[in-house]
């Protein structure tokens, strides 16, 4: 790549390169009813000691982008175009050994299901050491079993040693949930993928893992991707956050700048959607109208656009009008007046900052 | 009724139960082991009492028995112990044949949109599915009443012939939604049903909720962890910690006036979208110390041991974790009880507080 004139990261630098560059990634699936585009050119990148939070609607492409970076995809039925750099160096398309070498040690993810990555047979222990054993090849099944009550005790398990020795389904929800941040982080990865990780949790329980990956990334400087679709989470921990719609990125920026200062319509949609805490309860969430599109045969122009509010549209009342940007023209993701923020939208800037203050801050929607 | 109601939910809440809770136990043995006689208390003797189209919230720790609580209520579970009430009937041990019109009447949407589709299933026989099993032919045919079904929960009508695995997974809750609907259920148990599903999503799940419940009457017990959510859904609130409620009332009174310490541990560390940037916030955040706040910023944040279900402490089962612990509560377990000045809500704590939320 030239000199960019689109920072990779939206906040400060290093000046190191990013642990983890995405460029123009896309993942394909064929199905029997066409193909899908689940992810469709999407760029962004990950510094050592920051979290990057992607956010976006259910189906939009981020757990199919955290997989691909994994090196997950069955290659038989997935297509994936792009660049992942992991320390500079490109793993798309590396051979499957290669891969699992990397997986676990160098990047490991925890998964949006804890029980699709636990196995139901074995002890949680024995799963965790086993993660462990992987990596550590000259590691007895002693010492890689304490490491494993070690790495459960450290992610708030009660009476580790015990509970080392039950079976998946005999945890909780929250705790399988503990149990998978335990075996991810056995190693110790540079690169952390969280799919959806609090999910399943209580606030308190929750507060406590994501103080739990703060301080491992403290300790360790590793890169997190969080994905979430709760904003109040994202807001906590994310140093940049990008918005996902329809596989591709709509707005990519420092989380202030996102949640303050946003400028996609997407964006204002999830946010406007957030049930407050402190508004009236009984008045109706406001929802993004609309279903979400089709991946498989996604609306020309912004995929956005027949949910969007401020679309710039052909005048139906006007026979013969041309057809309007937004329903014709993909829109690129563009730098906006602030250094490092980015966003996806035909709307010039003037109109959209406009947009936000009017409609969306005003109605105290975002506090 | 034969068996008065002795839980406290009193005489007032029982005259329109549909369903009615009293000491509802489950005890999971532990297998081998060298703690062979030891039982998980996953739920150890909770009351609670559900009217007819009302929402009660089951909030509550990770582990704490919410689920366990849901599948004994769908009878999905046996109890241990205690009365399960609908529409007066003791409905506790019933046994298959009881059960056919009830599981009509009662139904549940899972917490785990993974575990709950049959993969082998296309999305319209998953949906269809409890109408084939019941024998009922809704107007129009099978297939459409299932399209309709599926769009009321957002789906598209083009994925009613694929399958689970070709869903992400907040469409595969959508599914577990549109299939509970299916029989217009008088009571649905909703285990985590919008935790797997973004926020806008959510918002219509919650909206079409609550179109549900004012419409058809239907009542919930809803499961969740997003304290958020559950004020935007809930009538009344129930707060379980470690197998037991600790706190029950109506919305206002939980989220204004909490008095149970551990309630307000929970409010206090929702994270909040207004606090971006909260990070740095977390970071100088101290722990405890009893200052009951709103939001990030006075967070309580709970120290000392998680304790197990195995081995529940001594009297208060919160007091290795409470900052307002006293000798008393090692001794004696609090009552549930109304302590005055909050409508009918109870509390299980000997020092409550009673300083409401700003
Ligand atoms: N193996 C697959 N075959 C076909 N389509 C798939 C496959 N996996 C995912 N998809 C499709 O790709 C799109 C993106 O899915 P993905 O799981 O990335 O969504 P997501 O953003 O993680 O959503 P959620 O928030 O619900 O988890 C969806 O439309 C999904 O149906
Ligand atoms: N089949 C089982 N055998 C043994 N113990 C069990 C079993 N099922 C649940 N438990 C235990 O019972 C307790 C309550 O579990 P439950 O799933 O009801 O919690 P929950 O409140 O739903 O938690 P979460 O919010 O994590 O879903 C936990 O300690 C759990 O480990
Ligand atoms: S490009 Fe057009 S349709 Fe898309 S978000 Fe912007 S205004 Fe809306
Ligand atoms: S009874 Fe005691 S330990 Fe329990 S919540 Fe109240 S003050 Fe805390
Ligand atoms: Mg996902
Ligand atoms: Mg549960």
């Amino acid at each position: 790549m030239t000199a960019a004139v689109i920072p990779e990261t939206p906040g400060a630098y290093t000046g190191a390169a990013p642990y983890l560059q995405v460029r123009d990634l896309s993942v394909r699936f064929a199905t029997e009813d066409g193909v899908v585009r689940a992810v469709d050119g999407v760029s962004f990148a990950v510094e050592r000691g920051r979290t990057l939070g992607i956010v976006g609607e259910s189906g939009s492409g981020k757990s199919v982008t955290s997989l691909a970076i994994l090196g997950l995809h069955d290659p038989k039925r997935t297509t994936i175009a792009g660049q992942i750099l992991l320390g500079g160096r490109d793993i798309v398309g590396l051979d499957e050994e290669s891969i699992r070498r990397l997986r676990g040690r160098d990047m490991a993810m925890i998964f949006q299901d804890p029980l699709s990555a636990l196995h139901p047979y074995y002890t949680v222990g024995r799963q965790v050491a086993e993660a462990y054993r992987v990596h550590h090849p000259d590691a007895s099944w002693r010492e890689a079993h304490r490491r494993a009550v070690e790495m459960l005790d450290r992610v708030g398990i009660p009476q580790p040693a015990r509970r080392a020795n039950q079976h998946p389904h005999e945890f909780s929800g929250g705790m399988r949930q503990r149990a998978m941040i335990a075996m991810a982080l056995v190693n110790n990865p540079e690169l952390l993928i969280a799919d959806e990780p609090t999910t399943a949790l209580d606030v308190t329980v929750q507060a406590q893992i994501l103080d739990l990956l703060a301080d491992l990334q403290r300790e360790f400087h590793s890169a997190i991707i969080l994905i979430t679709h709760d904003l109040g989470v994202v807001s906590q921990v994310a140093d940049d956050v990008l918005v996902m719609y329809a596989g591709r990125a709509v707005e990519y920026g420092t989380a202030e700048q996102v949640l303050r200062r946003p400028q996609h319509p997407y964006t204002w949609g999830l946010l406007s959607s957030v049930p407050s805490l402190h508004g009236d309860p009984d008045a109706d969430l406001i929802p993004i109208r609309g279903n979400p599109p089709s991946m498989i045969h996604p609306p020309p122009g912004c995929a956005f656009h027949p949910r969007c509010g401020y679309a710039l549209l052909g005048s139906a009342s006007t026979p013969g009008a041309a057809a309007g940007a937004c329903e014709v023209d993909v829109p690129q993701l563009r730098q906006v007046q602030e250094r490092g923020h980015t966003v996806a939208c035909h709307l010039p800037e003037g109109k959209r900052v406009e947009i936000y203050r009017r409609d969306i801050a005003q109605a105290g929607v975002v506090r | 009724m034969t068996h008065p109601p002795t839980g406290p939910s009193g005489p007032s809440a029982s005259a329109a139960a549909l369903l009615e809770v009293t000491g509802l136990t489950k005890h999971f043995p532990v297998r081998g082991g060298w703690r062979r006689s030891g039982v998980v208390r996953a739920v150890d003797g909770v009351d609670f009492a559900v009217r007819r189209g009302e929402t009660l919230g089951l909030v509550g720790e990770s582990g704490c028995g919410k689920t366990t609580t849901g599948r004994m209520l769908v009878r999905l579970l046996e109890p241990t112990g205690g009365r399960i009430v609908f529409e007066g009937r003791d409905i506790t041990h019933a046994k298959r044949r009881g059960l056919r019109p009830l599981r009509q009447d009662l139904q549940i949407i899972f917490q785990d949109p993974y575990a709950s589709l049959n993969p082998r299933h296309t999305v319209g026989k998953i949906v269809a599915m409890p109408l084939v099993v019941n024998g009922i032919k809704p107007p129009g045919g099978v297939k459409r009443r299932v399209q309709e079904l599926l769009e009321i929960v957002g789906l598209n009508p083009e994925h009613y012939n694929r399958y689970p695995h070709e869903f992400s997974g907040g469409q595969r809750q959508r599914i577990g939604v549109a299939r509970a609907l299916a029989l217009r259920p008088k009571l649905i148990v909703a285990d985590e049903p919008v935790s797997a599903l973004d926020v806008s999503i959510q918002a219509q799940i919650i909206n079409l909720l609550r179109g549900l419940q004012r419409e058809l009457g239907l009542a919930f017990v809803f499961i969740a962890h997003d304290l958020a959510v559950v004020r935007h859904f809930c009538q009344r609130v129930a707060v379980m910690y470690l197998g037991k409620i600790v706190e029950i009332g109506d919305r206002d009174d939980i989220y204004q006036r909490p008095a149970h310490p551990y309630t307000r541990a929970l409010l206090s560390a929702i994270p909040d979208v207004a606090q971006p940037n909260g990070r740095a916030l977390r970071d100088t955040e101290e722990a405890g110390g009893g200052a009951a706040g709103n939001g990030p910023a006075g967070r309580i944040r709970l120290t000392g041991d998680v304790p197990t279900p195995l081995n529940p402490p001594s009297g208060c089962r919160f007091r290795t974790r409470c900052w307002k612990a006293q000798e008393k509560c090692a001794v004696q377990e609090p009552p549930l009880a109304d302590i005055g000045g909050r409508g009918g809500a109870l509390v299980a704590c000997h020092f409550p507080e009673t300083e409401p939320l700003r």
